[in-house]
C-alpha cells in the first residue's frame, strides 16, 4: 500500500523534558506504575497524529488537534476562585485543580464504617495499592486516540478513587470536581470507580474551568483562553453492582478536550452513564464499555449542547462478550450556530453472545442552518439470536409543535428552549436522583442563555 | 409424533455450496482470437486499443486512468482484507472472438451460443425483452433490440460502438458521473474497459419493455470491465436488467463494471441487476446515477453469488426535487462476504432518497450493509429514509452495518433504522405444526423478510429470486 503522505509523530508540549519534569512532581510512584508510565510516554512520542484517512476520525476536523502551546501547571493546586456549591447536601467530594488535590469534603460517617474508600489516587496508591493496579487504565484504547490515551496515562498525575465494596449502598452520590485554573492550562484529570459485588453508588464528575481575574480586571473572555484537558474514567461494576456515573464537561469555549471512558460490567452488573457536553472548543469522547458476564447491562446516556462553532466527536464501542447481556445506547445532540457533532457508535456482539439485546440511537436536533451532524452507528454481529436495532435521525423541531406553542402566547425563543428541554428530558428523566436531575437541567439552561 | 429413535440427525449446517450456481456451472471450450495475455502493462492497454480501433483521445484516457490505478491504494483501511488476495498480475484482461456482436442468434458462433441458450436468454427475449446484449468475456456476441424501440430513436449498442458511432451522445456524459479517479477500481476499469451497454432514450419515449444485458465469464482467472452507460433524455422512461453467471474455477476471476445513469429532466431509469456469479469472482462494481430536475433513479440490486462483493450504487440528486431510490437484497452464504449498499448524495433542494436493504446471512456467510448519505448545506427540504434489516440463520453467522449518515442546516430530515434478528422460532413452530418441514419453514419465512421487495422485481425475476433463495435455503437448517 503506498502512503503517500506519512504523519509524523508530534508531541507538541508534551515533550520528553516535560515528561520529567512531571515524574519529578508526582509523589508517589511505585515502580509498576512508573514503567507504564514510561511506556505511554514512548507510545504516545511515536504514535503519529490521527490522517484523514483513519476510519477512527472520520468527519473529525483533525486539522485542529494541535498540541503546541500548553503547559503542564507546577506548584500547588490553586483555589478555583469560581468554584461554587452544586445544590446536594452532604455531598462527599474531592476539588482537584491543576491536577492536585485543592480541597476536600469528606463522606458522610457511615459510609467510612462500611468500608468505603473515597479518596485520591495518589492516596491510593499508597494504601490500596493493589486495588489500584488491577483496575487502574487496563483498558486498551480502541476507539481511534491510542495516542492521547497515552499521553494520559503518561501525564496522569492525580485524580478520584472511589471503592465501594461488597453488598455496601453508598446513599448519596460522590462529586469530583476537575478544574483547569488558567489559560494554556494542560490537565489529565482521572476518576476510577470500582464497584464490589452488589454494591451501589452514584458517581459525579465535573469538569470545568476557572480564570481567576486579576485585581481590578474582569476575567479574560472564556473564548480567549485555550486550555488542554486529557482525561480518563475505568468503570469497574463487579457481580451485581449498580453504578451511576455522571459526567459535566464544561471546559473553557477555546478548549482541546479528551475524555476516554472504560466501562467493565460483570455477571447481573448494572452501569448507566450519562455524559453531558457543553464546553470545549473540540472535544472528543470515546467510550468502551464491556459487557463481560450473563446479565450484565450498560446504559449509555449522553446530551450535547453544541454551540457557536463547537465540535463534539463522540465515539462509542459496546461489546458483548457473554451470552443474555444488554445494553442501552441514546446519544442525543442539540445544534445551534455552526456548530458540528460527529456520533460513531459499533455494537460487537461477539460469536458466544447469544440472546444479547443491544439498542444503538443517535438523535440530532438541528437548530441552525450552519450546524453538521453527522451519524455513523455501526453493528457488528456474529451470533444469530440475538435482537440488535440502531437508529439515527436529524431533523429539525417540528413546525407544528413550535407553532402551537406560539399560539399558547409563548415567544418563539421560550418555545424552542421548552421544545430542546423536551427533547432531552428522555435523558435526563433516567437519572434517578432528583438533585442530579436539577443540576443537569441547570446546566442545560445555563447554555442557552450564552 | 416420532418415537425418539426416529427423529433424524440434524443435518450438517451449511452443506449449501453456492447457490443455484448449478444454472450457471459449466463450460464450454472457446477458441479466442484476440487475447490481450496475462496481466496488465500499458501494451495490454494499447493492444485493447488498437483491436477496438479506438480513437487517439480514447488511448489518452485508458493511458492516464492506468496511472491512477497504480497510484491509488486498495481501500483496506475500512474495506475486507481480502481484497490483497487479487493477484493482478495473474489476470487476463481482454479475450474475444471479435469486437462486432452479431444481431441474430443464427450468426452467433455455436459454442458460445450453446452457453446463452442453456441460459436461457434467447427465450427470454422473446418473452418479455425489448432488447438484449449478451457479453462473453470481454465482448458483446449478441446485439439486438426490437425493431419497434429502435424506430422511437432508442440507441442500445456496446460501449465500443457508443463511442465510435455516437460520440456527440456519449462522449458528453462518458466518466462524468463517476470519474476516473472515484476509487481504484473505476480507475482499472477506466483503463481497460470492454463492453457493457451504452443506451440512449429520447425525449418523451417510454420504453415499454426491459432491455436486458447479460453477462458471463467463460475463461479462468479473466476479468470482466465491462462500462455501461445509460441516459434517459427528458420525460423518458427505461428500465434495464443485467444477469450474470460464471463456471465455478479453482482460482478466481476478477468482475470490475462502472455503470453511470443519467436521468435528465423529468427521466425515470430503473436497473435491476440479479448478480449470481460464482463463489470465486471478486466483484469490485462502482455504480451512480446522476438525477436532473424530477428525475427518478432507481436501483434494484440484488447479490447472491460471488466471493467477495463491494457495490454501493448511489444516485447524485442535482436537480431540485430528484428522487433516489435504492433497494438492495443481498444473501451471504458459507465463503461469501456481501458488503453492499448505498450512496445518496443529495445537492439540490426538496430532493428525496430511500435506501431499503435487506440481507440474510446464511452459515459463515457475512452480509455487510454499508452506506452514506450527504445533506450539504444550505439545502431544503431534502428527505432520507434508510432501513436496513438483517436476517441470520445460523449461529454463526455475521453480519455489520455502516452507515454514515451528513446533515446539515435545520431543513432537512433523514432517519436511519436497522435491525438485525433471527427467524423466530414461533414462527418456525407454527408452520411445523401445520405440517411444514423445518427447511420448507425456513424458506418460506426467508421468502416473507424479503417478499415486500422481492415484488418490485419483473415478474420473471421475482420468481428466479424465490426460487434461488429456496435452493441456497436447502439444508441450511439443522
Amino acid at each position: 500500500m503506498a502512503t503517500s503522505s506519512v504523519q509524523s509523530p508530534a508531541v507538541g508540549s508534551f515533550t520528553e523534558a516535560a515528561f520529567h519534569a512531571h515524574l519529578a512532581r508526582v509523589a508517589h510512584l511505585p515502580a509498576w506504575w512508573l514503567d507504564r508510565k514510561k511506556a505511554a510516554f514512548a507510545r504516545f512520542a511515536a504514535l503519529p497524529m490521527p490522517a484523514r484517512t483513519n476510519e477512527g476520525w472520520r468527519f473529525s476536523n483533525i486539522g485542529s488537534l494541535t498540541l503546541d502551546g500548553f503547559a503542564v501547571p507546577d506548584g500547588p493546586a490553586p483555589r478555583p476562585a469560581t468554584h461554587a456549591e452544586v445544590g446536594i447536601d452532604g455531598l462527599g467530594h474531592l476539588i482537584f485543580a491543576n491536577n492536585r488535590l485543592s480541597t476536600r469534603g469528606e463522606l458522610a460517617a457511615d459510609a467510612a464504617s462500611q468500608g468505603v474508600i473515597f479518596s485520591t489516587l495518589q492516596e491510593a496508591l499508597v494504601r490500596h495499592e493493589a486495588l489500584v493496579r488491577e483496575h487502574l487504565l487496563t483498558q486498551p484504547s480502541k476507539l481511534g486516540s491510542e495516542k492521547f490515551a497515552a499521553l494520559h496515562e503518561a501525564f496522569l498525575e492525580d485524580g478520584a478513587f472511589v471503592y465501594i465494596p461488597k453488598n455496601v449502598t453508598l446513599r448519596l452520590p460522590v462529586g469530583v470536581f476537575h478544574y483547569a485554573c488558567g489559560p494554556n492550562t494542560a490537565v489529565f484529570p482521572h476518576t476510577l470507580v470500582v464497584a464490589g459485588e452488589n454494591a451501589k453508588a452514584t458517581v459525579v464528575d465535573f469538569f470545568r474551568s476557572d480564570f481567576p481575574a486579576a485585581a481590578g480586571a474582569s476575567a479574560p473572555p472564556l473564548d480567549a483562553s485555550p486550555q488542554f484537558a486529557c482525561g480518563g474514567n475505568d468503570l469497574h461494576a463487579g457481580h451485581g453492582a449498580q453504578l451511576t456515573y455522571v459526567a459535566t464537561q464544561e471546559w473553557s469555549r477555546a478548549t482541546l478536550s479528551f475524555q476516554f471512558n472504560a466501562t467493565v460490567a460483570r455477571r447481573d452488573a448494572r452501569v448507566v452513564s450519562v455524559n453531558l457536553h457543553a464546553g470545549a472548543r473540540q472535544a472528543r469522547h470515546e467510550s468502551y464499555s464491556q459487557l463481560q458476564a450473563p446479565g450484565a447491562h450498560s446504559e449509555m446516556l449522553a446530551l450535547t449542547i453544541a454551540h457557536g462553532a463547537q465540535e463534539f466527536d463522540q465515539r462509542t464501542l459496546q461489546i458483548h462478550q457473554a451470552p443474555n447481556t444488554s445494553s442501552n445506547l441514546l446519544y442525543k445532540n442539540a445544534l445551534l450556530d455552526q456548530a458540528k457533532t460527529v456520533f460513531s457508535g459499533l455494537i460487537v456482539v461477539d460469536p458466544d453472545a447469544q440472546k444479547t439485546d443491544a439498542y444503538q440511537s443517535n438523535r440530532n436536533l438541528m437548530l441552525s442552518d450552519d450546524a453538521e451532524a453527522h451519524s455513523l452507528p455501526g453493528l457488528e454481529i456474529q451470533a444469530n439470536d440475538v435482537r440488535c436495532t440502531h437508529g439515527a435521525t436529524s431533523a429539525r423541531i417540528p413546525a407544528e409543535q413550535e407553532f402551537y406553542l406560539q399560539s399558547r402566547g409563548i415567544a418563539k425563543a421560550q418555545a424552542d428552549e421548552l421544545l430542546v428541554f423536551g427533547f432531552f428530558e428522555e435523558v435526563l428523566g433516567k437519572i434517578d436522583n432528583e438533585n442530579l436531575h436539577d443540576i443537569l437541567s441547570g446546566l442545560i439552561r445555563r447554555k442557552f442563555k450564552e | 409424533m416420532k418415537p425418539p429413535s426416529e427423529i433424524e440427525a440434524p443435518e450438517i449446517e451449511n452443506p449449501v455450496a453456492g447457490i443455484d450456481q448449478s444454472a450457471g456451472d459449466f463450460k464450454y471450450d472457446v477458441k479466442y482470437d484476440f487475447d490481450a495475455g496475462t496481466g496488465l502493462t500499458e501494451n495490454t492497454i494499447r493492444y485493447i486499443s488498437s483491436v477496438k480501433k479506438e480513437e487517439p483521445w480514447l488511448l489518452d484516457f485508458r493511458l492516464k486512468a492506468y496511472k491512477t490505478f497504480l497510484e491509488k491504494p486498495l481501500p483496506t483501511h475500512w474495506a475486507t482484507k481480502d481484497l490483497e488476495n487479487i493477484n493482478f498480475d495473474k489476470i487476463r484482461y481482454y479475450l474475444s472472438q471479435g469486437q462486432k456482436p452479431k444481431r441474430t442468434w443464427d450468426e452467433v458462433p455455436a459454442d458460445i451460443k450453446k452457453t446463452f441458450e442453456r441460459l436461457g436468454i434467447p427465450e427470454q427475449e422473446r418473452k418479455f425483452l425489448a432488447g438484449v446484449e449478451a457479453q462473453f468475456d470481454s465482448e458483446a456476441a449478441y446485439s439486438n433490440i426490437k425493431e419497434a424501440v429502435a424506430k422511437q430513436g432508442v440507441i442500445f449498442v456496446n460501449s465500443t460502438e457508443g463511442l465510435r458511432e455516437h460520440p456527440e451522445i456519449f462522449r458528453k456524459w462518458f466518466g462524468k458521473v463517476i470519474p476516473t479517479g472515484d476509487n481504484k477500481f473505476s480507475a482499472l476499469n477506466s483503463a481497460v474497459f470492454s463492453g457493457g451497454s451504452f443506451i440512449y432514450v429520447p425525449p418523451g419515449v417510454k420504453v415499454s419493455h426491459p432491455l436486458q444485458a447479460y453477462f458471463r465469464i467463460n475463461a479462468e482467472n479473466f476479468g470482466q470491465f465491462e462500462r455501461t452507460l445509460i441516459i434517459a433524455d427528458e420525460g423518458a422512461e427505461v428500465v434495464y436488467m443485467e444477469g450474470c453467471t460464471a463456471p465455478k474455477f479453482s482460482t478466481s476471476t476478477l468482475h470490475s463494471a462502472v455503470v453511470e445513469l443519467v436521468a435528465l429532466k423529468g427521466a425515470k431509469i430503473q436497473y435491476i441487476t440479479v448478480q449470481n456469479w460464482a463463489p470465486n469472482v471478486y466483484n469490485l462494481v462502482t455504480k451512480r446515477g446522476l438525477a436532473h430536475e424530477e428525475a427518478e433513479i432507481k436501483w434494484i440490486d440484488c447479490n447472491i453469488g460471488s466471493r467477495l462483493t463491494m457495490k454501493y450504487p448511489g444516485v447524485v440528486l442535482k436537480g431540485r426535487k430528484a428522487r433516489g431510490e435504492v433497494i438492495s437484497i443481498a444473501l451471504a452464504n458459507d465463503g461469501q462476504h456481501q458488503d453492499t449498499g448505498a450512496k445518496m448524495i443529495h445537492a439540490a433542494d426538496e430532493t428525496t432518497s430511500t435506501v431499503v436493504s435487506k440481507s440474510i446471512s446464511v452459515g459463515q456467510g457475512r452480509a455487510t450493509y454499508r452506506g452514506q448519505v450527504h445533506i450539504p448545506r444550505h439545502l431544503k427540504g431534502c428527505k432520507n429514509n434508510t432501513e436496513c434489516d438483517a436476517l441470520l440463520i445460523n449461529t454463526n453467522s455475521r453480519t455489520d452495518t455502516y452507515p454514515a449518515i451528513t446533515v446539515r442546516g435545520d431543513k432537512n430530515a433523514t432517519q436511519h433504522e436497522a435491525s438485525v434478528s433471527k427467524v423466530s422460532e414461533d414462527m418456525i413452530f407454527y408452520m411445523q405444526q401445520r405440517g411444514l418441514s423445518e427447511a420448507q419453514a425456513m424458506s418460506l419465512a426467508v421468502n416473507g423478510f424479503i417478499n415486500d421487495l422481492a415484488r418490485q422485481f419483473p415478474m420473471e425475476y421475482s420468481v428466479e429470486l424465490k426460487r434461488l433463495i429456496d435452493l441456497e435455503m436447502e439444508g441450511s437448517v439443522g
